[in-house]
């Protein structure tokens, strides 16, 4: 496996997106306030991206299905973004904190 | 075969490498910093070299749609997001951060070494047509015939989204 031809691999792509997932997990679980996690899901995202455009590339009959998938995702993922820092701004203005484990209200 | 550096394929291969490598480091420092802005300013870096494979992958409106949006639009408004409130990571956790850090790095790992196994073990069936092409012209017919109802429905969406997150952003603020 020549380092200067893997661009031409799909498994290239495939293990780039496995190891940008993995890191969006990793984020997920270490992250302790809301930015942090909506940053490791936005990473798990461009993971999942990352392999339907592969599979697009190499695998597709036709090439434009990946992409369309891509640009679906892209647009998803700014509505959530969206929601999502709306909802941390009205989280600090009530807390005064964005940490996941100062929000215990309702914790019996 | 193996291409000499000096070639144009070998230069294309070497920035391959680069954006490989500018979308990992991204992602470790998004996922390993304990600043929130370090971490937007990863997630930028690694959005970019997804944008460059993206262009290896032969699709250059992808790829510039992903520096616009994702670049240009959802990091700015993270930033925006860490500006507007406080987000220093406390060491809160102290206690049960080595457990919980070793159980995530043996949790992502794993699903790395699985994904990785599963991609190069199996057999990949090649089923792309040597005439088909997937340029812009290919995806614009695509998104207004047999995507039309999706790519309206994506249009919906993102009208609630925009709205929803005005009303749930001005809630609670007074009216001065």
């Amino acid at each position: 496996m020549n380092l200067l031809t893997m661009a031409n691999q799909l498994e290239t792509y495939l293990i780039i997106g496995a190891v940008l997932f993995g890191i969006g997990l990793y984020g997920m679980v270490r992250r302790s306030n809301f930015i942090g996690m909506l940053i490791s899901a936005e990473l798990m995202l461009a993971g999942a991206s990352l392999n339907f455009m592969a599979f697009n590339r190499f695998a597709a009959p036709e090439p434009v299905t990946g992409q369309v998938f891509t640009l679906f995702i892209m647009a998803i993922a700014a509505a959530e973004t969206a929601i999502v820092l709306s909802i941390i701004i009205a989280v600090y203005r009530n807390f005064k904190t964005i940490e996941t484990e100062d929000l215990t209200d309702m914790k019996g | 075969m193996t291409p000499s550096l000096a070639t144009a394929q070998g230069l294309s291969g070497l920035l391959f490498l680069v954006f490989v490598l500018a979308t990992v480091a991204g992602g470790l420092i998004a996922a390993g910093t304990r600043q929130v802005i370090r971490a937007v300013a990863g997630l930028g870096l690694s959005l970019i070299g997804v944008a460059g494979l993206y262009y290896y992958l032969g699709s250059p409106f992808v790829a510039m749609m992903q520096v616009l949006i994702y670049v240009g639009a959802v990091c700015v408004t993270i930033v925006f997001a860490v500006m507007l409130a406080d987000t220093d990571e406390k060491n809160v956790r102290v206690k049960t951060s080595a457990l919980q850090g070793a159980l995530a790095l043996i949790a992502s790992a794993g699903l790395i070494w699985a994904l990785s196994a599963l991609a190069l073990r199996t057999p990949w069936k090649d089923m792309t047509s040597p005439g088909a092409k997937g340029g812009v012209n290919e995806i614009g017919v695509a998104l207004l015939t047999r995507y039309d109802l999706s790519f309206e429905l994506i249009s919906v969406v993102l009208l609630a989204a925009i709205v929803g997150s005005l009303a749930l952003a001005r809630a609670g603020r007074s009216k001065s």
